[in-house]
């Protein structure tokens, strides 16, 4: 937990001071709390990226190549001309200054370099002085920088220091989005070696062992044979739900960290207790048994080498279509990226639901449904037997995921799913959910423990809206769908609004659901009590 | 300190202008081949930046969805803020280009350390001043018209009407003329005053903010108090449209001022921020539809990337998997 307690933490003075911001020195031993530790050599060395070394950012000498800046000068060059995202947002932003207080680490550290316009003049700093005839010719008076030790110390600082979330992308007049520049600017330290261990671990991991975590198969056949046992002991209702299957009409893709961790674990009995009502024909994978994407927060090739599995193991099971489970980037991967990158996905069907018949033409190409759309299909078409009082213990927000929010725009969903399943739902005020939805703060690599005074700074915008619905309606539980947020948001909320607890959408969706053959449910799935609780 | 640099700048340039006509009689130079070569600049540099950022490929369908997708037939989309297809993509991209949607949405963050809240307040000011700005700036553009065309058709005299509405001053003051020149120091003052815009404020924000005032007072001082002789002036322009050069004289320095300011102007853009005006149609959080679902979008260089296959880790996990009684496709 960080040091500081939230009063003092709240000392925020959102002022900029009036010196200039070009000349960096950033003081990593001072600012501890604030960054991620480096990747681990041995990490580097497994996924053959560059430059595998021990090393710390306190360190003077962060043993880069001779040539880094004529590497790095040669990457910017390459993606000038592969994306006309980062070409137009270099050349077009006016700094007109709207996205300043957008971005939650600015609000919760008042660091003028949070400000994303700034976030971005790191980089662009540099583009205009090697590559615009203006910054070539007039240096610094045309807002240009060289490439020097203490600007690439700050690219590290602060391009891990945003979560990719885009809400400033949001408000831009001109849609100048803030995640697409730090991920070229993370592409580009990753080839001189600067990245941090909480994502290149998670990615080493996930190309070897299938998911982030590093479970292998057969500790995932464990956990699963673990959860089945809670479900049974929590419900009566025995499933023994199939990993590796062939033939089976869907497969089952979702994070990690749903079959792992506390809370996660009991979105993931929901997902059980859903399929077995509806008699779903559907297989896990251990092979891809990670549908998050790391390699969003590494570097393009990443995303592709590690998404690669989904498809493959598709075609090789011989499934008919997708679902996916309950995470935030991961779904950006899946939506804006997997077909893309690895399709077309043509040995697959047009995903149709096989309880109510339902065609799922949005995902016709890439063949995979977010399982918030499948469930309320199947709700609307009165196919699930709820009894939403089971969830009467919990006055219920939602927090809007990021990735859900700003890549798909997945708001009415899990809205209208929610509704089904508890009697008790209040929306947190209108500036903090849905498309102006905050970030947990610890989403794109960052949601590590070091850098916890940075997560919980970042974390006061959508830790002040859940204390605003804590106090005004009582609310007692944030849900979300995202695993990452299921991570993030319990220190959260234990430091910016005790009393909240975290848990995902078919989480309730498991209470509320009345199964045929089961125990009388006296207890909800984290085995307390189901009834209303007072004070 | 930028605002100081931009500030000289834009009054050396003015003063170069004015001593080169008033005290040099360069008029040749400054009436005629400096507007054509910046004209010229104007017309390659936008080619070449339209021409480089089209040639820039578009891998991946990113597009920020701001409202409810397209999923079930139940559920109410947004086919504007979160578009489907192509129509919604060109309906949001032209309300981004002529209303500055995004913009609209503007909140000031406030924090109070004290009661330990924040809040959002909506903040419409630079909006109104970003659509003053721009508004006026194409209606001015287009009065203009009236000097390149014989006869002047009706529907600019229309315009002219409509604008100088409210008849005040000989000749009429426009409305857009004040509209034009208060968006102006609003914007100004707001880089000064604000400490957040003022600390990320390069020169590079100042000089064209003094340099659309000085386009403005020029053009203003042109009107209302040289009271520039427009026939010479038509006569002049004729000349650039017929590519005989006539030098105006009979006109004050004045007018020299203005149309050398706006050659510095046309010069300076395509190598500047003022290209956010044509890039603002190639952005591709945008201009693109939320349909990457449906239709699968193709990237030109898709790497040939292969992950670690399901054999490669079959093989590397074979006596696990068998232990624990998963089926093989290889014994």
């Amino acid at each position: 937990m960080a040091e500081k307690t939230p009063h003092e933490l709240l000392q925020i003075d959102l002022d900029p001071p009036r010196s200039d911001w070009m000349d960096p020195t950033i003081d990593f031993e001072a600012r501890r709390g604030t960054w991620s530790y480096p990747g681990a050599a041995k990490n580097l060395k497994y996924m053959g990226f560059a430059n595998p070394r021990e090393w710390s950012p306190r360190d003077d000498d962060w043993k880069l190549p001779e040539n880094w800046q004529q590497i790095i000068h040669d990457g910017i060059k390459e993606r000038l001309t592969k994306y006309r995202s980062f070409q137009v947002f270099m050349d077009i932003c006016v700094r007109c200054g709207a996205c300043a207080d957008k971005c939650h680490f600015f609000i919760g550290s008042g660091d003028p370099k949070n400000m994303p316009v700034l976030r971005a003049e790191l980089l662009r700093s540099i583009y205009r002085h090697d590559f615009t005839a203006a910054g070539k010719l007039l240096g610094r008076l045309a807002g240009g920088r060289k490439l020097t030790p203490a600007v690439l110390k700050e690219w590290y600082y602060y391009f891990f220091q945003c979560t990719e979330c885009r809400r400033c992308s949001v408000y831009c007049p001109f849609g100048i989005d803030t995640a697409e520049i730090t991920m070229m600017a993370r592409e580009l330290m990753m080839l001189v070696g600067l990245n941090i261990n909480w994502v290149i671990e998670p990615v080493a991991n996930c190309h070897r062992t299938g998911n982030h975590l590093g479970i292998q198969p057969h500790t995932f056949r464990d956990n699963v044979d673990f959860l089945c046992d809670e479900l049974e002991e929590a419900t009566g209702i025995s499933v023994e739900p199939s990993i590796n299957r062939k033939g089976a009409e869907v497969l089952f893709v979702l994070p990690s960290a749903d079959y792992f961790a506390d809370p996660g674990i009991y979105t993931f009995m929901g997902y059980l207790l859903l399929f077995e009502h509806i008699g779903l024909d559907y297989t896990f994978s251990a092979y891809a048994s990670e549908a998050g994407n790391f390699g969003l927060f590494t570097s393009h090739d990443t995303i592709k080498r590690l998404n690669y599995k989904i498809y493959h193991e598709a075609k090789r099971l011989g499934v008919k279509w997708l679902i996916g489970g309950e995470c935030g980037h991961m779904w950006r991967v899946l939506h804006q990226y997997m077909d893309t990158m690895n399709g077309p996905a043509d040995f697959l069907e047009v995903p149709k639901s096989p309880v109510t018949g339902t065609v799922f033409d949005h995902a016709a190409s890439s063949k995979i449904v977010h399982i918030c759309e499948f469930t309320s299909d199947l709700i609307r078409n009165g196919k699930l037997k709820l009894d939403p009082s089971r969830n009467d213990r919990y006055r219920v927000t939602f927090h809007d995921s990021c990735n859900p929010a700003r890549a798909l725009g997945l708001f009415e969903e899990p809205r209208y799913v929610l509704r089904n399943v508890c009697n008790h739902f209040f929306e947190m005020p209108e500036n903090t959910i849905r498309e102006h939805t905050f970030c947990c703060a610890g989403g794109a690599g960052l949601g590590n423990d070091e850098n916890m005074e940075m997560r919980m700074r970042g974390g006061l915008p959508r830790g002040n809206a859940v204390r605003y619905v804590r106090d005004k309606h009582g609310v007692n539980l944030l849900t979300c769908i995202c695993a990452i947020d299921r991570a993030t948001l319990p220190p959260l909320c234990q430091y910016w609004a005790p009393g909240v607890e975290v848990s995902g959408v078919h989480e309730l969706v498991g209470n509320a659901l009345i199964m045929e053959g089961e125990n009388e449910r006296t207890t909800n799935l984290r085995g307390e009590p189901s009834a209303e609780t007072e004070g | 300190m930028g605002a100081l640099v931009s500030l000289v700048a834009v009054a050396v340039l003015a003063l170069i202008a004015y001593l080169a006509v008033g005290v040099g009689d360069l008029r040749f130079l400054f009436g005629v081949v400096i507007p054509g070569v910046a004209f010229a600049v104007f017309l390659v540099g936008i080619v070449y930046r339209l021409v480089k950022w089209g040639r820039a490929p578009v891998p991946f369908r990113i597009p920020t969805t701001t409202g409810q997708q397209r999923s079930l037939a139940w559920i109410r989309n947004q086919p504007v803020e979160n578009p489907s297809g192509g129509l919604g993509a060109v309906v949001r991209t032209a309300s981004e280009i002529l209303f500055f949607r995004s913009l609209f949405r503007n909140t000031r963050a406030e924090l109070n350390p004290e009661r330990e809240k924040v809040s959002y307040v909506n903040t419409k000011y630079l909006w109104v001043a970003a659509m003053a700005l721009h508004w006026a700036m194409l209606v001015v553009l287009l009065r203009h018209f009236r000097f390149f065309v014989e006869p002047v058709p009706r529907w600019f005299e229309a315009v002219q009407l409509a604008d100088g509405f409210f008849q005040v001053g000989v000749p009429v003051v426009y409305a857009t003329t004040v509209a034009f020149l208060a968006a102006l120091l609003y914007l100004l003052a707001r880089r000064l005053l604000d400490a957040k815009v003022r600390y990320i404020s390069l020169p590079a924000d100042y000089f064209p903010l003094f340099l659309l005032l000085g386009v403005g007072l020029s053009g203003v001082a042109m009107r209302h108090l040289e009271k520039v002789d427009i026939v010479q002036v038509k006569a002049a322009i004729a000349g650039w449209c017929s590519f005989e050069p006539v030098v105006p004289t009979g006109v004050g320095s004045m007018y020299f001022v203005h149309v050398f300011l706006v050659s510095v102007l046309l010069v300076y853009f395509p190598f500047s921020k003022l290209l956010h005006m044509p890039g603002v149609f190639l952005s591709p959080t945008r201009n693109l539809a939320n349909s990457n679902r449906r239709v699968r979008h193709v990237n030109p260089w898709n790497p040939p990337i292969v992950g670690h296959t399901y054999a490669e880790w079959e093989d590397e996990f074979r006596d696990k998997l068998m232990a624990a009684g998963y089926p093989l496709d290889k014994e």
